[in-house]
């Protein structure tokens, strides 16, 4: 193996034994590997995992031979919360073969950010409608590119934004504006499942 | 299990894979790792063991996630989740799973809410 990242590493303490996740959705450039590294402990890692074209399981590996499998990488950081609780971030593509994978790799995530570029804002629209339809919470974080700043409000009906979903400027290379990113996920779906009545929407929870 | 057809000169990527599992890359509902399970070893490695569970072994001597062991072997994530499953099995790692109803547990979002704004 490969003894330099290993060499690297931050172990977790001996009592870390609940692991949560957030994932970060965004098209390519919008700053999803530079807010993970923000708010990260460990430089951020890749990994890869691979399924075929119909979104189905590989179950040979045989098949990877073939055209019909596909790989998606994404990227993580980690939080250690407290003693027992970490918190995995992770950096994601808005592509529509990603999608596939979502139920595979991301059930039980916590909820979503997703980082959008103000500058090419239909960029955005596929990864609301696939979160909304999966039934995940997630916020909506502008990230600052330095452009011309557009309201709110503008933005919002831009993106046909539900107006219960949180909408946030951001400084994806900001550890502080990164960290309010995800308070704000994190007190939006405390609010949103707080109501028992709430709960008719939640996502599915199956593990893989 | 026999291995399909080798031809020489073609990428061995996937072969090496499919030399690492015997050919398994299910990880159906029979395959309890979640990709931020905590993996930690309940041994040593041993000699004649394989090579990656071998280094699995020594990652986990620490709490580690199945995505950071994944990213440090440079497997995808499937694949780990076989390998994972195999030490499991014999009884080399316990597997500490993430809550399953994190997001309606007020009190345990209230927790995660703590630890972020200590940041
Ligand atoms: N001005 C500015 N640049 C940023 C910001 N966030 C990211 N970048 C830059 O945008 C580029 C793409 O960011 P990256 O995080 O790699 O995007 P990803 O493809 O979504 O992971 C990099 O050069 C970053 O340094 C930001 O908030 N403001
Ligand atoms: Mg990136």
């Amino acid at each position: 193996m490969d003894s330099a990242t290993s060499e690297a590493r931050t172990p977790l303490g001996a009592s870390a034994d609940q692991g949560f996740k957030i994932v970060v959705v965004g098209g390519f450039g919008v700053g999803k590997t530079t807010l993970v590294r923000s708010v990260s402990e460990i430089r951020p890692l890749n990994t890869e995992e691979t399924m075929t074209q119909a979104g189905a399981t590989v179950d040979d590996i045989r098949q990877v031979r073939g055209k019909s499998a596909t790989t998606v990488a994404f990227d993580f950081g980690r939080i250690s919360l407290d003693a027992r609780k970490v918190l995995y971030l992770f950096g994601a593509p808005g592509q529509e073969r990603f999608w596939f994978l979502w139920d595979r790799l991301f059930s039980g995530t916590l909820g979503a950010v997703v980082l959008v570029d103000t500058r090419r804002i239909d960029d955005s629209w596929y990864a609301i409608d696939r979160l909304e339809h999966h039934g995940t919470p997630f916020v909506v974080a502008c990230n600052d590119f330095g452009g011309p700043v557009r309201a709110g409000a503008e933005v919002r009906e831009a993106l046909d934004l539900d107006p219960q979903v949180p909408l946030i400027d951001c400084d994806a290379r900001s550890r502080e504006s990164g960290k309010q990113v995800l308070i704000t996920l994190v007190q939006h779906v405390k609010n949103r499942y707080a109501d028992p009545s709430a709960r008719a929407g939640l996502p599915r929870q199956e593990f893989v | 299990m026999s291995r399909p057809g080798n031809r020489p000169g073609r990428d061995d990527a996937p072969d090496r894979l499919y030399t690492l599992t015997q050919g398994r890359t299910r990880t159906g509902p029979d395959n309890p790792f979640d990709l931020v399970t905590l993996v930690v070893a309940e041994s040593e490695p041993v000699t004649g063991m394989q090579s990656e569970h071998v280094a699995i072994l020594k990652l986990t001597r620490s709490p580690t996630s199945v995505v950071e062991i994944a990213a440090e072997l440079r497997l995808p994530v499937g694949i780990t989740k076989v390998l994972l499953a195999d030490l499991l099995a014999a009884g080399r790692v316990s597997a500490r799973h993430p809550h399953r109803p994190a997001i309606t547990d007020p009190d345990i979002l209230e927790q995660v809410l703590v630890g972020l704004r200590n940041l």
